[in-house]
């Protein structure tokens, strides 16, 4: 009440002026408790992040900064290469089969004659709802080479001599990717499904009366129009193959013969557990800082590839 | 002849779903008929799918040596603190970046926005310096830190209140309305759905972190379900059958959540584009 009794003896001007200030006073109130939470969890740290990668510091040494010297160590560290060729091999595999069987998967339910369609929908999406630690352990106990399943069904196959899995330095890497894939396929199934849904059944049929089959209009009428769903999928699938973390360590530790993280022999050391590794287990904080920048490197890379690719108009 | 290729096409359409949906379930149903065997019966060739020897022992023996009930409710409090935390900065700042024209709104919005290309992973060794130098190591507070606030949330936020007519808010303004009850009760009942994903969504990734509690945690007064159940089957090697039930024991609240929840997480998901 008593704002508008002032009203006409402050003028015009006076008013809009207050009443801006007290709007610029309540935006960052309520900015508040996000700007502060922000810059003490997301901004700092990523600066510091960097700093630290210019510093020599592990609990062997003392800290000082050593300005690019970890970077070079890195260019010289056969681990470093090894990381990176082991992140990009899981990309690469987990990245295309994922898109491949969630998409097939989500046009097999678009179906409009299919029965059970919600009952399929849910069984392909539980795999996404089981505990991450639940289903690797799960999964380590099928690839076990003598009494796992897997091997047990390559045996009934006829596959004299399957493969030891997560005991082989060839055969882990592939188990591991595996069990990457089951997990993921049901979010890209449902992803997929809406973008499916926005495309009109019209579009389709008009393609199919024109005389196009089944895959010729699957070819140009829906793929052109799911274009921005594919491109939306295959970032965030890229991104999570980049930090993939918890499948690698925990079917590589603890278990029945007591393997290293990222073992046998390295040859599951993905990225984020070669900078865990070098952190936590090695202390070496400062030169796992560095490491941890081309981690940036790469997610930026792709963020910006996946901004420059939706931007720009799609030609149907 | 086009008919029967046609029914053909359809029965390999449902023979592959039916093929797809054995190898989904397939970890979980060895987990659960695992879970309820005695070890020779886990290790027997070739595999039962139903127990033979069906025993609760396992359960037994789980709960005898593994605190699930402590590891729970940490999940649960970390869990909880997180999502009230993430819910309410998204909002709050999402309404300021919306409805409100203040000097620094796009510099701040871009910063935040910009921030998101930033992983944890880049950032997790910077954060665990700031942990340790706020006394956070081993503590639910630091296991809840660097989620306490998220960029996509203050993002999804903003977009969903940019949709709401400012009409509204105004005439709340107009009868005398502070701005804290226009926020209170106007604003936020209208965003309910994206606040509803929102948190279903943060309360999931929370229950499932395991990276950060693996770095933070050293005792079971602050290990959550993940880092528990890894911590138990590192001193546990070998006895499948104890892991395969703490498996599935730690598996079940998340799928009771989904089973419940399935529409708004499956909707949820094609909305947002969250949890990957």
């Amino acid at each position: 009440m008593a704002r508008w009794v002032v009203l006409p003896v402050q003028g015009v001007r006076g008013i809009r002026w207050s009443r801006r200030l007290r709007a610029w006073v309540w935006a960052y109130g309520f900015m508040a408790p996000a700007l502060v939470l922000f810059g003490l969890i997301v901004l700092y740290p990523s600066l510091e992040a960097f700093r630290l990668s210019l510093y020599q510091w592990s609990v062997f040494a003392p800290k000082r900064f050593v300005g690019l010297a970890n970077y070079q160590r890195m260019v010289h560290d056969p681990l470093f290469w090894t990381s990176l060729r082991v992140t990009l091999i899981w990309t690469v595999g987990v990245v295309p089969c994922v898109m491949v069987l969630g998409l097939a998967t989500a046009i097999a339910l678009n179906q409009p004659w299919l029965l059970g369609r919600g009952i399929f929908r849910t069984i392909y999406f539980v795999p996404v709802m089981t505990s991450i630690v639940a289903s690797a352990f799960a999964w380590r106990w099928l690839f076990e080479p003598t009494f796992g399943v897997v091997n047990w069904m390559l045996r009934q196959l006829e596959v004299s001599d399957p493969p030891g899995w997560l005991a082989s330095t060839t055969w882990a890497l592939p188990a591991l990717m595996i069990a990457g894939i089951w997990k993921q396929i049901g979010y890209a199934m449902v992803l997929f499904l809406a973008g499916l849904q926005t495309i009109p059944r019209e579009l389709r049929e008009a393609a199919e009366i024109d005389g196009a089959g089944p895959w010729q209009a699957f070819r140009h009428v829906t793929l052109p129009l799911l274009n921005p769903t594919v491109v939306f999928v295959a970032v965030i699938l890229v991104i999570n193959a980049f930090r993939v973390f918890s499948i690698p360590y925990v079917m590589t530790s603890g278990g029945f013969t007591y393997l290293t993280p990222g073992g046998p022999l390295n040859s599951t050391r993905v990225f984020v557990l070669h900078i865990y590794d070098l952190a936590w287990k090695q202390f070496d904080f400062g030169y796992g800082a560095a490491n941890a920048m081309v981690l940036l490197l790469m997610v930026m890379t792709v963020t910006l590839i996946q901004l420059r690719i939706l931007q720009r108009p799609f030609e149907y | 002849m086009g008919r029967w290729m046609r029914w053909a096409g359809r029965a390999l359409v449902y023979g592959a779903l039916v093929a797809g949906s054995v190898v989904m379930l397939l970890p979980l149903a060895w987990m659960t008929s695992a879970a309820f065997k005695p070890l020779y019966e886990v290790m027997r060739i070739p595999p039962t799918w139903i127990p033979q020897e069906p025993t609760l022992e396992n359960f037994r023996a789980v709960f005898a040596q593994f605190p699930f009930g402590r590891y729970f409710l940490n999940s649960l409090i970390t869990a909880t603190g997180i999502t009230l935390s993430v819910v309410l900065t998204s909002a709050m700042a999402g309404y300021a970046l919306a409805k409100f024209d203040f000097p620094g709104r796009n510099f701040l919005f871009l910063l935040i926005l910009s921030s998101l290309m930033i992983p944890f992973q880049t950032r997790m060794i910077a954060l665990y310096q700031v942990a340790i130098s706020l006394r956070l190591q081993d503590t639910l507070l630091g296991v809840m830190f660097p989620w306490l606030v998220d960029a996509f949330g203050i993002f999804l936020m903003r977009q969903f209140m940019l949709t709401i007519p400012s009409d509204l808010i105004d005439a709340a303004r107009i009868d005398g309305a502070s701005e804290a009850r226009i926020f209170w009760t106007i604003m936020l009942p209208l965003v309910r759905p994206a606040l509803a994903a929102l948190a279903i969504f943060t309360f999931l990734g929370a229950w499932e972190e395991f990276l950060w509690p693996l770095i933070i945690t050293s005792s079971d007064a602050s290990r959550t379900i993940p880092v528990g159940l890894q911590f138990f089957s590192e001193q546990y090697g070998t006895n499948i059958h104890w892991q395969m039930a703490g498996a599935l024991i730690a598996a079940l609240p998340m799928l009771a959540v989904f089973f419940l929840l399935q529409r708004q997480i499956i909707e949820g998901i094609a909305l947002t584009g969250m949890k990957g």
